[in-house]
């Protein structure tokens, strides 16, 4: 038995982008328009006696391209690369919601895919009619629901909650009651994204460990991911894909130097986000400095747990700590619906230490939804000068921070009060 | 795009490629049929939860009609009734498909682009949301159902042997309705501003289509033309199943309408399919 369960061929998938309409969707009263225009332009054209150049508008645009592999039976892999490598893409082709442009995938056994926790979770409905809701649209049948119900509502913990509707959950009792119905799918292959990263941190390690429980049991997963510790501890393989292109699948260590010599070093503008835009919010540009990290952008719709945040890490990527914008509480209100707004975020030179750190730019609806996944990185470095006036100063010191903090001094014995 | 096949440790083999043939669809559409329950009962119980009016809507709206158009074409304009059948009475026979047909029209259309999540994050056959969609009409034409005996029982007018055909006529409405439906809901799907146009003809259709008189009042020379609208054959065949003898059905006319819900419902479920492949990308 070869056992391949996964098997992608040539794969493929193209979007095609229309220049002249920054709409997000189509409006036939634009295409109207749009038909007008052009023959109003191509009868022009023909006048003049110049040749007419059909789509000139619009231009296509390759997600993924050529991208192979094989995944075995029971293995567990991770899809690693930087946004807009097509990782998302791939995962919605693997799960058939969008079908491939060229080439082919095969696939043995019975999918489930985790984009998302909660998806079609209805607020009006009470938490029981919504796991069988759920589970029914991740693919349970209602028998399956019914022998694993007891399982569900004891790993959620919501028991008391049952009867309630779900819009009166806290945030965090729905986002466990939708993770522990995707938690309780048995399909041969699992295909999750990172989506289980939202949430706390305890959270997180209750999904991870959810996921070694699948992989241990021998099935098959393919996990997307920008936690490189993550997949480096859940995958023993992965495949690195790199502006819409793969070529299999390696031993991971392998896989994360090459996604990690791909990150471009030194102070930027992140260019992939300035035509970002979604329901919420357009980016303009993302710039990171040696003192100062600022999204500029537009906000389109307000959300109250809209939270753009910055993760800031040591050069091997270990998270020191997270920081939004809305710690210091709310920043962007509903009056700034509709207009351009500016975040400055200053680096905290008097926190860190000498050396290079990476910079994380996440943009999300706390426990709901990534707009911005964890993933671009930029790196800065700080140069620090702890006490100028001293000759004996020593400007890097062991240990990820270096905090300047208050010493005070007195002349006399003090009890520490 | 999918074909699944027996494989040998029994787990189906999936083929993703570009524009392959759906040779499984309906396989594929049968194995969701419980996603299908769900999301209709979904649907249903939303609808009456949120509100009381939910209920009370189905009752009102259909009473005020009928009142509405017997006074104004029974009793202002004169128009006869079907044989001997009070006029209310025939009016509620009208509106009764055609509160479905212009339910299902306007909750199946739209029914897409309101699950968007659930399209972009999850594979299913698109076809279950519309179908879904309607079921929440087939109780709203329940409850109007129940008005039409008491109705009925009020007036002492009682339907004969022909009322064992009205579940084949129930099924035509919502096949008439269905057809169009999954044709705009495709549409909705791509051009946004496609479902102004849906109330324009629900408002449109209930002056063309004999809902509050009779097609009997049509002359004979467009009778046949008439049918070329298919809730002309609709109504007039809920007419014939519940007056009892009093409604005749212009054979001619009805053959025609059955012709247009058939060309409708393959048309729709035609565009419906080839587009469906790519809902997840615009919506």
């Amino acid at each position: 038995m070869s056992d391949v369960v996964i098997r992608a061929e040539g794969l493929g998938k193209k979007y095609v982008i229309g220049h002249e309409s920054a709409e997000r969707y189509t409006a036939l009263r634009d295409v109207l328009a749009q038909q007008a225009r052009r023959l109003v332009r191509s009868a022009r054209d023909m006048a003049a006696g110049r040749a007419l150049i059909a789509g000139d508008e619009r231009e296509e645009f390759w997600a993924l391209r050529d991208v192979n592999f094989e995944i075995k039976r029971g293995e567990v892999v991770g899809i690693i690369g930087r946004n807009g490598a097509g990782k998302s893409t791939l995962l919605k082709v693997l799960s058939r919601i969008t079908e491939p442009s060229e080439g082919r995938v095969t696939i043995d056994g019975r999918v489930a895919s985790l984009l998302e926790v909660g998806t079609g979770f209805h607020p009006e409905l009470t938490g029981r009619e919504n796991i069988f809701l759920n589970g029914a649209i991740l693919g349970m049948t209602r028998a399956e629901i019914r022998r694993k119900f007891d399982e569900i509502v004891a790993f959620a913990g919501v028991e008391k909650f049952l009867d309630t509707p779900v819009k009166r959950y806290s945030s965090g009792m729905y986002v466990r009651l939708a993770f522990s119905v995707a938690a309780h799918l048995e399909p041969e292959i699992l295909v999750v994204d990172e989506v289980l990263a939202v949430g706390d941190a305890e959270f997180q390690k209750k999904c991870v460990g959810k996921m070694q429980d699948v992989a241990s049991e021998g099935r098959t997963v393919v996990f997307v991911s920008h936690n490189m510790a993550a997949v480096k501890s859940l995958c023993p393989k992965a495949m690195y894909l790199n502006g819409g292109t793969g070529q299999g699948t390696e031993e991971t260590e392998k896989a994360v130097q090459n996604y990690l010599k791909s990150i471009p070093t030194g102070p930027r503008k992140i260019e992939e986000f300035s035509r970002f835009s979604n329901d919420y919010v357009e980016l303009h540009s993302i710039e990171l400095a040696d003192d100062k990290f600022a999204v500029s952008g537009r906000l389109l719709k307000w959300h109250p747990a809209l939270t753009f945040s910055a993760i800031v890490a040591a050069n091997d990527e270990t998270e020191l700590f997270w920081t939004t914008n809305r710690d210091a509480g709310p920043t962007l209100g509903r009056d700034m619906e509709g207009e351009d707004f500016s975040l400055i975020l200053e680096i905290p030179y008097n926190l860190l230490n000498t050396g290079r750190y990476k910079l994380f730019f996440v943009l999300f609806i706390h426990n709901q939804e990534w707009i911005v996944k964890k993933g671009d990185l930029a790196h800065f470095t700080i140069e620090k000068e702890f006490n100028h006036h001293l000759v004996h100063d020593f400007s890097s010191r062991p240990g990820a921070l270096a905090p300047v903090l208050g010493w005070k001094t007195y002349r006399a014995s003090l009890p520490c009060a | 795009m999918t074909d699944i096949s027996e494989h040998k440790s029994q787990s189906p083999r999936l083929v993703l490629e570009a524009g392959r043939a759906e040779a499984q669809y309906w396989r594929d559409l049968w194995h969701y049929r419980e996603l299908f329950a769900i999301l209709a009962w979904r649907d249903v119980s939303v609808r009456y939860k949120q509100t009381v009016i939910g209920v009370l809507w189905a009752v009102i709206r259909p009473f005020l009609t009928m009142i509405v158009f017997t006074v104004i074409f029974g009793r202002v304009a004169q128009l006869p009734s079907e044989g001997d059948a009070p006029y209310p009475v025939m009016v509620f026979a009208g509106m009764l498909p055609w509160f479905l047909f212009s339910s299902i029209l306007s909750e199946s259309s739209n029914s897409l682009v309101m699950n968007s999540a659930l399209v972009g994050k999850v594979y299913f056959p698109r076809l279950v949301i519309p179908s879904a969609a309607a079921v929440v009409s087939l109780v709203d034409f329940a409850i109007s159902f129940a008005m039409m005996i008491l109705l009925m029982i009020a007036l002492w007018f009682l339907p004969d042997w022909r009322v064992l055909f009205l579940p084949f006529f129930i099924l035509l409405a919502v096949a008439a309705a269905l057809g169009p439906a999954l044709l705009f809901c495709a549409m909705n799907v791509k051009y946004r501003d496609f479902r102004y146009i849906i109330p324009f003809i629900v408002q449109f259709g209930l002056y063309v289509s004999p809902v509050g008189f009779s097609s009997a009042n049509i002359p004979d020379a467009w009778r046949f033309i008439y049918g070329l609208n298919p809730m002309v054959g609709v109504i007039d065949g809920f007419r014939w199943c519940l007056l009892g003898g009093e409604a005749t059905l212009h054979t001619p006319s009805f053959v025609l309408s059955l012709g247009v819900i058939a060309v409708f419902l393959w048309y729709g479920i035609h565009v419906f399919r080839r587009t469906e492949r790519t809902f997840a990308d615009l919506i």
